[in-house]
């Protein structure tokens, strides 16, 4: 039991993460990350709404009807997502706020479709609810990563706490006005990808056209 | 009519759905490798653009908004908490239709679009599209102006983006970057461009 489990949840953390390989649920983890304090609370809603989800879906897989299955998982979804929009409303307002669309989003978020349609319709729900949360995770640490460059270099701090001081407080840190805006995001992701790719040289993708053939050739 | 013309210019440059919003990413990012493809994408996320926001628009303002269902004589009731849900059932239900409707009476474009129309219920951008509407209060004029063109401004940017890809392929790009890495990092050069256009008084 302890194996799997552990594989279940572990694997999306790097060798199989939803962001940065399987290109799922991507919207939210741009918009959410210009401050640390906003990204972890939307990685605690995505990881609960995926984690229960994959719980239910999979405890009902086989009483659904496959033709109308898309709209039988939206229905559990969208509710989930209506209980954290509502909690996050009752109990922390300035971040729901901040949040503005992007909770009502997770029911279109990718990750919690993708790994209802992938897994929770299969396997059993304990693994389910195993694999939602494993997969919560690694779009956290994708989230969080970003969340920490942009708000450290952007605005010198972190969960609004001051780590650098700033010119316009008598500091030395000038910061990048760059990071707080959204291109920013595109471009650390991207760079993650990189890292993450040169560590892990099997994610590498083919080209579709070898332009220097000969020319590596002759060089090597 | 002036105030409609600005918020279509906005939507479609300034808060470009895909590029200041980042909505839709995970169909913008796959099915933008070819240019008519990535077009006949574009134009369906118009199409279903233009109903679900309008019609949500309605079901926003005569059902679900704070005292909403006065016309019914239940002036008390507040059912705003439903949005999400009901939001998602309209825009499924629309894509079907539209899938239905286009399946009989125009083949040609079925067949075209075919592949990408059940894809579009879960692109965060229509669903996105839909709660802007309700969180900035459009009315019903407003509604389908924002959803004419914050459809538009979607099309465009997925297909010049599907234009940089096609000419990218013939460059020499590191290992670990090659394909989604580069992709990243064009989507976030376009978006740098597209903020060119926030400087616009309106």
């Amino acid at each position: 039991m302890a194996d799997p489990a552990k594989k279940v949840v572990l694997d999306p953390l790097v060798n199989n993460n939803p962001i940065t390989l399987q290109v799922l649920g991507i919207c939210s983890a741009l918009a959410v990350t210009s401050s640390l304090g906003v990204a972890l609370i939307m990685c605690l809603a995505l990881t609960s709404v995926t984690a229960f989800s994959n719980l239910f879906i999979s405890m009902i897989r086989n009483q659904i009807p496959n033709s109308i299955r898309i709209i039988a998982q939206m229905a559990i979804i969208a509710s989930l997502v209506i209980v954290v929009d509502q909690i996050l409303k009752a109990y922390a307002y300035e971040v729901s706020k901040q949040l503005s669309v992007f909770v009502g989003l997770i029911i279109t978020n990718c990750i919690v479709m993708g790994r209802a349609e992938a897994f929770a319709m299969k396997e059993a729900p304990g693994a389910s609810f195993l694999d939602g949360i494993g997969n919560g995770l690694g779009y956290s640490i994708i989230l969080i990563a970003v969340g920490v460059v942009r708000e450290l270099f952007g605005s010198g701090s972190l969960m609004g706490i001051e780590i650098m001081p700033l010119v316009s407080n008598g500091g030395w840190y000038q910061p990048m006005g760059l990071m707080l805006l959204p291109p920013s995001a595109f471009f650390i992701i991207g760079l993650l990808i990189w890292a993450q790719r040169t560590w892990k040289k099997d994610q590498v993708e083919d080209r579709e056209y070898q332009i220097h053939q000969v020319h590596r050739a002759e060089v090597l | 009519m002036e105030g409609l013309l600005s918020l279509a210019v906005k939507s479609i440059f300034v808060e470009n759905l895909a590029l200041s919003f980042f909505l839709g990413m995970c169909t913008f990012l796959a099915v933008s490798k070819k240019i008519e493809t990535a077009f006949g994408l574009g134009v369906a996320v118009v199409a279903v653009q233009v109903l679900t926001v309008p019609a949500n628009n309605l079901l926003f303002q005569y059902v679900l908004a704070d005292g909403a269902l006065a016309w019914a004589g239940l002036p008390d009731v507040n059912l705003s908490f439903l949005g999400y849900i009901s939001y998602i059932g309209v825009i499924a239900a629309m894509v079907q239709i539209l899938e239905m409707v286009l399946d009989k009476y125009m083949p040609a474009l079925y067949n075209a679009l075919g592949v990408y129309l059940p894809l579009i219920t879960v692109n965060c951008a229509i669903l996105g599209g839909t709660l802007f509407m309700v969180e900035r209060d459009y009315n019903f004029a407003e509604s389908v102006t924002y959803g004419v063109s914050s459809g538009i401004g979607w099309a465009i940017a997925i297909t010049a983006l599907a234009g940089v890809r096609e000419k990218l392929k013939y460059s020499d790009v590191p290992d670990g970057l090659q394909g989604l890495g580069i992709t990243f990092i064009t989507v976030g050069l376009m978006s740098l461009g597209f903020m060119a256009f926030s400087g616009i008084q309106l």
